[in-house]
């Protein structure tokens, strides 16, 4: 596989350091020329000096033949702009490193779908250690649907219900409860929501608020 | 979005026509470039921001103009407005022309002071005037 970099930072240099573990065929473009030059020694010479976010530069570095393009500076904006021009001359899958975790939503926009954003997977790392009501997301799935992880207090509306009598907004789903024992079941008539039960359930972006308010009730935030 | 010369120059003559104009820019002090008359909104932030263009009345907006210096900033910026916030009239400023011929494929109108300027200096050395 031929995988294109762009932005030659800690991101992009240690992702091109493993993805060379696994014999692929990589090139990472950075901007700076002493630091390209530092990672070029680093990288057995697969590291070109220009700016990925200038079409010449990207075709120089053979992008009509690339099959993947990783876009991963610290700049959301260049990030885009790669993203942007790697798709308009037909590279199949381009993934995107979101900084600021709000710009995904442009990217799914613009059908971008693989972006990866290090503060939202800290921040559900952090999330998921407060033993308090909240959402946290899980992962980002196709078509702009999410997985987010819901546990259940004593204060949810849904609590004595069945997955059936919740008013989940459009194109949500419980897909799977994980009771406060840890065993997983799959969501049935007969089943009863319970406090410390832990939703897993998908959504779409935009309905995140709606879930919330179903699931969680009106007051969000953690209210310890 | 950017109140350099030129996003105050059009800021100025959009006032001056009566229509309803926010000038934002990341830095209070380039409101200096608008006009003592201009009669519009200015407001400080990053059009890069979807909270910052939606305070900025971005949902309501029939056009919008990005001319910062970054050609990605403007990029950014202005699919965030035609995308996020459907505003359907987008002119986006692009210097590297290779790259606003790219966007002009990708939904926006951009313009080129680059390859405008270069015709229009080409014009002038040939004879026949500005382009």
């Amino acid at each position: 596989m031929y995988v294109i970099i762009g932005g030659g930072g800690k991101v992009g240099y240690y992702l091109a350091r493993e993805l060379l573990e696994g014999d692929h065929e990589i090139l990472v473009i950075e901007r700076s020329a002493p630091r390209a030059a530092e990672i070029n020694d680093l990288l057995e010479g697969t590291v070109l000096q220009g700016d990925a976010c200038e079409a010449a530069v990207l075709d120089g570095a053979g992008i009509a033949r690339a099959d993947l393009v990783a876009a991963v500076t610290g700049d959301d904006e260049d990030n885009l702009v790669i993203c942007e021009i790697a798709r308009y001359r037909g590279v199949p899958r381009v993934l995107a490193r979101v900084n600021n975790p709000t710009n995904a939503l442009l990217f799914q926009k613009r059908g971008i779908e693989t972006t990866v954003s290090a503060t939202e997977a800290i921040l559900a790392q952090i999330e998921q250690e407060l033993p308090v009501t909240s959402m946290v997301p899980v992962m980002q799935l196709h078509q702009g649907l999410e997985l987010v992880e819901v546990r259940l207090s004593e204060t949810s509306p849904v609590v004595g219900r069945t997955p059936r009598e919740v008013l989940l907004p459009p194109e949500s789903l419980i897909a799977l409860i994980v009771d406060s024992g840890g065993v997983p079941r799959v969501p049935g008539a007969d089943t009863t929501l319970t406090v410390g039960d832990a939703l897993v359930v998908v959504t779409r972006a935009e309905s995140k608020g709606m879930l919330q308010e179903a699931l969680i009730g009106g007051a969000h935030g953690f209210d310890t | 979005m950017g109140c350099g010369r030129t996003g105050a120059a059009i800021a100025a003559s959009l006032d001056g026509d009566g229509h309803q104009v926010t000038m934002l820019d990341i830095n209070a002090g380039q409101f200096r470039r608008l006009p003592d008359a201009f009669g519009g909104l200015k407001a400080v932030g990053n059009g890069m921001d979807a909270d910052v263009l939606e305070r900025a009345g971005a949902s309501e907006a029939d056009a919008f103009v990005a001319v910062t210096q970054g050609d990605n900033r403007n990029y950014f910026a202005s699919q965030l407005a035609h995308e996020v916030f459907g505003v359907k009239n987008v002119v986006c400023r692009v210097k590297d022309p290779e790259r606003g011929e790219i966007f002009g494929h990708l939904g926006l109108q951009t313009y080129s002071p680059t390859s405008a300027g270069a015709e229009a200096i080409l014009g002038m050395l040939s004879g026949s005037g500005p382009a």
